[in-house]
C-alpha cells in the first residue's frame, strides 16, 4: 500500500478505484502490527471485523464520505457489541446494546472501524498515564507520554496507522495530545456533534472531535459526524455547513487575536518562538495580527477544575456493580450485601485519578458548599465565556499556543497532579465557553518534539478555523513530517 | 366538628400542623425522558431502553407530552408558573436507581404558591401548595422470599412524576383526607393521571408536628413515607398526633424522623432518624438545558383545561339548585359529574336525578365494586326509567327492580317493564274492585281507618299492591280507598 498523506486522498483513490478497500484494511493491519507493538495506541483491534466490512463496503461500491477509509475510536464511545470501558476496570466486559451517534454516521458514511484506542481513565488526565488498561507512548519519543486524555486516538493518527480518530474533549483531551503527537485536533462547538453514547465525564464540557494529519482532514470528519441529534438535548439544531469549501480560501484579510494571557510564564521558550514564528508565517499569507486580552483566564483551570469534577462524580454514580461492569465483595468474591457491592465495586474498580476526582467532585457539591464551589465556578465560567465574546468583536479567531509545552516523559507528573493539571491551561477556556478551537503541529523543539498551534473561532466558527489552518498548513512542511517508528 | 376531632385526639392544649407531599405518577405514553413506553404490571424489565437504564452514554430528553400534563396541573392548583425552569440531579445511591441520581427538579420548578380547597368540618378553605415539581420516578427492589438476594424491575424507571408539596396548613387528619380528596379530584378532571393509590401512581408522603394551641412556630415534625392508601392516610396521622401528644405531654422531646406505617398493626415504625439523613448534593443536570415557558404557551395551556370540581360544584348549586353537600358528591369524580349532567338533560328533574345517582347508583356501584367506566346502565336509560316512574308507568318499588335488572344485565327499561309485565296497574275498574276486596276482607281495619289511623291506609295500599302483584299506582288506590271509606 502507497503511504497516503490524508484520508482525502486516500478516499478519492479508493473512489476511483486504485486501491480497494480490502487492501486498505490490511495496510492498516501491517501498519499496526510492525508499530503498534511499541507504542500501543491500540487497546482492542477487531481485525476480522474490520476485514469482513471492507469486503461488504467493496462489494456494495464507493458510497458515503468515507467510503472504506479506516477509522479508530476512543475507548468511550459506544459501539453496539463491542466492549467499550473508558480504560477503566469498572466497566471491564461492558458491551454497550447501541452506537454513539458518531459510530452511527462513520458507519452510515462508509468508515472502516478498526478498533478502540487507548485513553486515561475515563478521560481523567493529561497524559494516558491512568489508562487502567495499558500505556501508550509518543511515537515521536517512545519514552514520553502521547498526552491525553485521548492519547491512544493521537497516536493512533501520529504512528500512521489510520488517518482519522475520534477522540473527546473535556479540557483540553483532543488538542494537547494532538499537539504532543504532532497531528491535527479538533474540538468542534459545544452541540455541534452529539455526545449520545460518549461515556460522559463533564457533560456541560464533553465534545468529541478528530485526529487527523491534515486540517483538510478534520474538515471531513467533522462534515461526518456534525449535525443535529434529537437523542442529545444539548445538540444544536442548526444546519451543517460544507466544511470543505472552507479549505484553500488563504487568510487574506482574517485578523487574528493573540491573547496577551497565553504568553507568559510557565510557557516553555521553544514552544513560544515556534508558535510566534506560525504567527509571522499567517501574517506573511495575508492575515492580520492584533493584540487582544482574556482577562480572566487565569481562573479558568480552578474553575475546571470545580466544574469538571463535579458534574464527573454525578456522572460516574452510575458505575456501582448493581448492572453491568464490575460487581466484587471486599475479598474481591461476591459481594457480603448491598453496602459491601458498593464500596468494594467501586474501590476496586476506579483508579487513583477517577477516585481523587470523585471525591474533589463530591466535596464541591455537598450542601454547605455548593454556593462556595460549584455556583461559584459557574458564576466564573460566564465571565471567561463573555471575555470571548468581547475578544471576537476584534478578531475573526485566535492564536495561542496549545499546551505550555511539549511531551514530557513518563511519570514526570504523575506524582504531582497540580502540574499534571496545568498542561491544559490554553486549553480549558475554549471548553468552558464552548467555542471551538483546533490544534495544528506548528514546528518541534531541539529534541524533534511536536509543538503545536491552537485556533480558537467563535461558537459554530469551525470554517475559520479550517481555513486558517488550512492556509499555514499548505504553507509548511509539518503536516509531511512523520515520527521515524522502522 | 374539625376542633372537635382535632381536640379528641390531642386534647385542648395542642394543634395539629400537618404538610402533605405527593407524587402524582403521569399516564403519559412514553417516559419522562425517553420514548420507552410507561407501563403498570408487565413482565419485569420489559419497559425499558438505554435512557430508561440509564446506560452509560445515554442522554435524557424532556418529553413535552409530560411536561404538558404536569403544567395542566399547576394550573389547576392555581400556581404562578416558572417562566424558566430547570432540571437538577438529586444523587443517592439504591440498586433501583439507574444512574445513581434521580432527575428532579431543586431551586428552579415548574410552579409554585398555589391553593387547593377542601371541604372538612366547618365549611371550605384552601390549603396552600408550596410548590409543584417534575421529576422520575425510580425502578421497584423484589426481594426474594427466601432472603437469598433481591431483583431489580426497571420497568417503572423514567416514569413521569409530578410532586405536589402542600404548605403546613392542615389542622386535622380529617383535613389531610379532604386534601388528598381534592387534589385526586382535580387530577382526574384534567385526565393526566390514573390516581389510583393502590397501585402507586398516587403516592403521599405526611409530615406531622405539633404544638400549644394558639403559638405560632412550628415543633418538631416526622415524616410519615410510603402511604398507600386514603384510609392509611388519616389512621397514620391520627395515630401520630397522639403519639405526639402523649410524648409532649410526659415532657419527651419529638425526634425528628422518617416513619413508616404498618398498616397491619397500626402503628408508624422508625425507618431513619435526622442523622442518617442524604447529602443529596443537588446540582442543575447538564444534559438537559433550561426550559423557557413562554406566556402564550402557559396561556394557551390554560385555555384547555376543563371545568375543575370547584367551578363544576358551584355551578351545579347555582344551575340545578342543588346543596353544596349533593354538588359536592356528584362533582368529585367528572364521570360521576358527567353522567349526572347528561341524565338531567333527559329526565329534566335535578334533584330526583342527583338522589337516584348518589344513592342507588353509587350504592350499586361500591356494593358491586365497579368503576362507572364498566356501568351498563347509560345516562339516556337511567333518564327513561325516571321518567317512566315519574309519569307513573311504573312505580318506585318496581323502577328499582328494574333498574337492578339494568345493572346486572344491561338493557333498556321499557323493553325490561314491557317483557317482565311490569307496568304499572292504573286502571281504575281493577284498582277500584281490589280495593273493594281489600274492605270486605278486613273489616277491622276499616274501623281503625275511620278513626284516623294512618297504619290502616298503608295496610289497604299494602293489600291492593299484593293483589296487583306490587304494580298498582299507590296514589290512585289511596284515592278510591279515601272515596270509598270516607263518602
Amino acid at each position: 500500500m502507497p503511504t497516503f498523506q490524508s484520508g482525502l486522498e486516500l478516499r478519492d483513490a479508493l473512489a476511483k478505484g486504485d486501491l480497494r478497500p480490502t487492501e486498505v484494511v490490511e495496510g492498516v493491519l501491517a501498519r499496526i502490527q510492525s508499530v503498534d507493538s511499541r507504542v500501543g495506541a491500540f487497546l482492542r483491534v477487531y481485525a476480522d471485523a474490520a476485514r469482513r466490512r471492507a469486503a461488504e463496503l467493496e462489494s456494495t461500491g464507493p458510497k458515503g464520505l468515507l467510503w472504506g477509509v479506516p477509522v479508530a475510536l476512543k475507548d468511550n464511545l459506544c459501539w453496539e457489541g463491542n466492549e467499550t470501558t473508558c480504560a477503566s476496570r469498572i466497566l471491564e466486559g461492558f458491551r454497550p446494546p447501541y452506537s454513539a451517534f458518531v459510530v452511527r454516521r462513520l458507519l452510515e458514511e462508509g468508515a472502516v472501524l478498526m478498533g478502540q484506542t487507548n485513553m486515561d481513565e475515563f478521560a481523567f488526565g493529561s497524559s494516558t498515564e491512568t489508562s487502567a488498561l495499558g500505556s501508550t507512548a509518543n511515537p515521536w519519543d517512545l519514552g514520553a507520554v502521547p498526552g491525553g486524555s485521548s492519547g491512544g486516538s493521537a497516536a493512533s493518527v501520529s504512528e500512521g496507522a489510520v488517518p482519522i480518530a475520534l477522540g473527546s474533549d473535556t479540557g483540553g483531551s483532543i488538542r494537547q495530545p494532538a499537539s504532543f503527537c504532532g497531528v491535527v485536533g479538533l474540538k468542534p462547538t459545544y452541540g455541534r456533534v452529539s455526545r449520545s453514547g460518549l461515556i460522559a465525564f463533564s457533560s456541560s464540557m464533553d465534545q468529541i472531535g478528530p485526529f487527523s494529519r491534515t486540517v483538510g482532514d478534520s474538515a471531513l470528519a467533522l462534515q461526518v459526524i456534525a449535525g443535529h441529534d434529537p437523542a442529545d438535548s444539548t445538540s444544536v439544531n442548526q444546519g451543517v455547513p460544507d466544511y470543505l469549501k472552507a479549505l484553500g480560501q488563504g487568510v487574506e484579510g482574517l485578523r487574528i487575536g493573540i491573547p496577551a494571557e497565553y504568553f507568559s510564564e510557565g510557557l516553555n521558550p521553544e514552544v513560544e518562538a515556534r508558535v510566534r514564528e506560525s504567527l509571522e508565517q499567517l501574517r506573511s499569507l495575508g492575515a492580520e495580527i492584533v493584540e487582544i486580552t482574556l482577562p480572566h483566564t487565569r481562573y479558568a483551570v480552578s474553575t475546571y477544575y470545580l466544574t469538571a469534577p463535579a458534574e464527573a462524580s454525578s456522572n460516574l454514580a452510575r458505575f456501582d456493580g448493581v448492572q453491568y461492569g464490575l460487581r466484587v465483595g471486599q475479598d474481591g468474591g461476591p459481594p457480603k450485601n448491598l453496602l459491601d457491592m458498593y464500596e468494594s465495586t467501586r474501590a476496586q474498580g476506579f483508579g487513583a485519578e477517577a477516585k481523587r476526582r470523585i471525591l474533589l467532585g463530591t466535596y464541591a457539591l455537598s450542601t454547605g458548599y455548593y454556593d462556595q464551589y460549584y455556583l461559584k465556578a459557574q458564576k466564573v465560567r460566564t465571565l471567561i465565556r463573555k471575555d470571548f465574546e468581547e475578544a471576537f468583536k476584534l478578531c475573526d479567531c485566535v492564536a495561542t499556543p496549545t499546551s505550555p509545552t511539549v511531551a514530557f516523559k513518563f511519570g514526570e507528573r504523575t506524582k504531582d497532579p497540580l502540574s499534571m493539571y496545568l498542561s491544559d491551561v490554553f486549553t480549558i477556556p475554549a471548553n468552558l465557553s464552548g467555542v471551538p478551537a483546533i490544534s495544528i503541529p506548528c514546528g518541534f523543539d531541539a529534541q524533534g518534539l511536536p509543538v503545536g498551534l491552537q485556533l480558537l473561532a467563535p461558537a459554530f466558527g469551525e470554517e475559520i478555523l479550517f481555513r486558517v489552518g488550512d492556509a499555514y498548513e499548505r504553507s509548511c512542511e509539518w503536516s509531511s513530517k512523520q515520527p521515524d517508528l522502522s | 366538628m374539625e376542633q372537635q376531632t382535632a381536640g379528641s385526639l390531642v386534647g385542648p392544649e395542642f394543634e395539629i400542623v400537618i404538610g402533605l407531599e405527593v407524587h402524582v405518577q403521569l399516564s403519559t405514553r412514553s417516559k419522562l425522558f425517553t420514548a420507552c413506553a410507561t407501563s403498570f404490571g408487565e413482565e419485569p424489565n420489559h419497559r425499558v431502553c438505554v435512557v430508561s437504564l440509564g446506560l452509560p452514554g445515554s442522554l435524557p430528553v424532556l418529553n413535552r407530552e409530560a411536561l404538558h400534563s404536569s403544567l395542566k396541573v399547576a394550573l389547576a392548583l392555581n400556581c404562578k408558573i416558572g417562566s424558566f425552569i430547570k432540571f437538577d440531579r438529586k444523587h443517592y445511591f439504591y440498586p433501583d436507581l439507574p444512574k445513581g441520581y434521580q432527575i428532579s427538579q431543586y431551586d428552579q420548578p415548574l410552579a409554585q404558591h398555589g391553593w387547593v380547597e377542601i371541604s372538612a368540618g366547618e365549611g371550605r378553605r384552601r390549603i396552600g401548595v408550596t410548590r409543584v415539581h417534575m421529576e422520575e420516578d425510580a425502578g421497584k427492589l423484589v426481594h426474594s422470599e427466601k432472603g437469598k438476594g433481591s431483583l431489580v424491575d426497571y420497568n417503572r424507571a423514567g416514569t413521569p412524576l409530578i410532586e405536589i408539596v402542600s404548605e403546613p396548613d392542615m389542622r386535622s387528619p380529617e383535613e389531610a383526607y379532604a386534601y388528598l380528596q381534592a387534589l385526586k379530584s382535580i387530577v382526574s378532571y384534567l385526565n393526566v393521571s390514573d390516581c389510583n393509590m393502590e397501585e402507586g401512581s398516587l403516592r403521599c408522603d405526611a409530615n406531622i408536628s405539633l404544638r400549644p394551641r394558639g403559638s405560632e412556630t412550628l415543633g418538631t415534625k416526622t415524616e410519615i413515607k410510603n402511604l398507600n392508601s386514603f384510609k392509611g392516610v388519616r389512621a397514620s396521622l391520627e395515630y401520630e398526633a397522639q403519639r405526639q401528644a402523649q410524648a409532649l405531654r410526659s415532657g419527651q422531646l419529638i425526634i425528628q424522623e422518617t416513619l413508616l406505617w404498618d398498616a397491619d398493626r397500626n402503628v408508624t415504625r422508625t425507618m431513619r432518624t435526622k442523622e442518617e439523613a442524604h447529602d443529596y448534593r443537588y446540582m442543575p443536570d447538564p444534559d438537559l438545558p433550561p426550559v423557557i415557558l413562554e406566556n402564550s404557551y402557559i396561556e394557551e395551556t390554560r385555555q384547555t383545561l376543563p371545568e375543575l370540581p370547584y367551578d363544576r360544584r358551584e355551578r351545579f348549586v347555582r344551575d340545578y339548585q342543588l346543596n353544596d353537600y349533593d354538588a359536592g358528591v356528584l362533582t368529585q369524580e367528572r364521570q360521576l359529574a358527567d353522567y349526572f349532567e347528561e341524565t338531567v338533560k333527559i329526565f329534566a328533574q335535578p334533584k330526583k336525578v342527583c338522589n337516584w345517582v348518589s344513592t342507588e347508583m353509587l350504592g350499586l356501584l361500591n356494593f358491586k365494586h365497579l368503576e362507572l367506566s364498566e356501568f351498563k346502565v347509560s345516562p339516556a336509560q337511567l333518564g327513561r326509567l325516571l321518567q317512566m316512574w315519574e309519569d307513573g308507568s311504573v312505580n318506585g318499588k318496581v323502577a328499582k327492580e328494574v333498574y337492578a335488572q339494568m345493572v346486572e344485565k344491561g338493557g333498556d327499561p321499557d323493553r325490561i317493564v314491557e317483557e317482565k309485565g311490569l307496568s304499572q296497574v292504573s286502571d281504575q275498574s281493577a284498582l277500584e274492585e281490589a280495593v273493594a276486596k281489600a274492605i270486605e276482607e278486613n273489616p277491622k281495619a276499616v274501623e281503625d281507618f275511620k278513626s284516623g289511623n294512618k297504619k290502616a291506609a298503608g295496610f289497604f295500599v299494602g293489600q291492593v299492591m299484593k293483589m296487583t302483584q306490587g304494580r298498582g299506582n299507590p296514589q290512585i288506590i289511596t284515592q278510591i280507598l279515601k272515596n270509598k271509606l270516607d263518602g
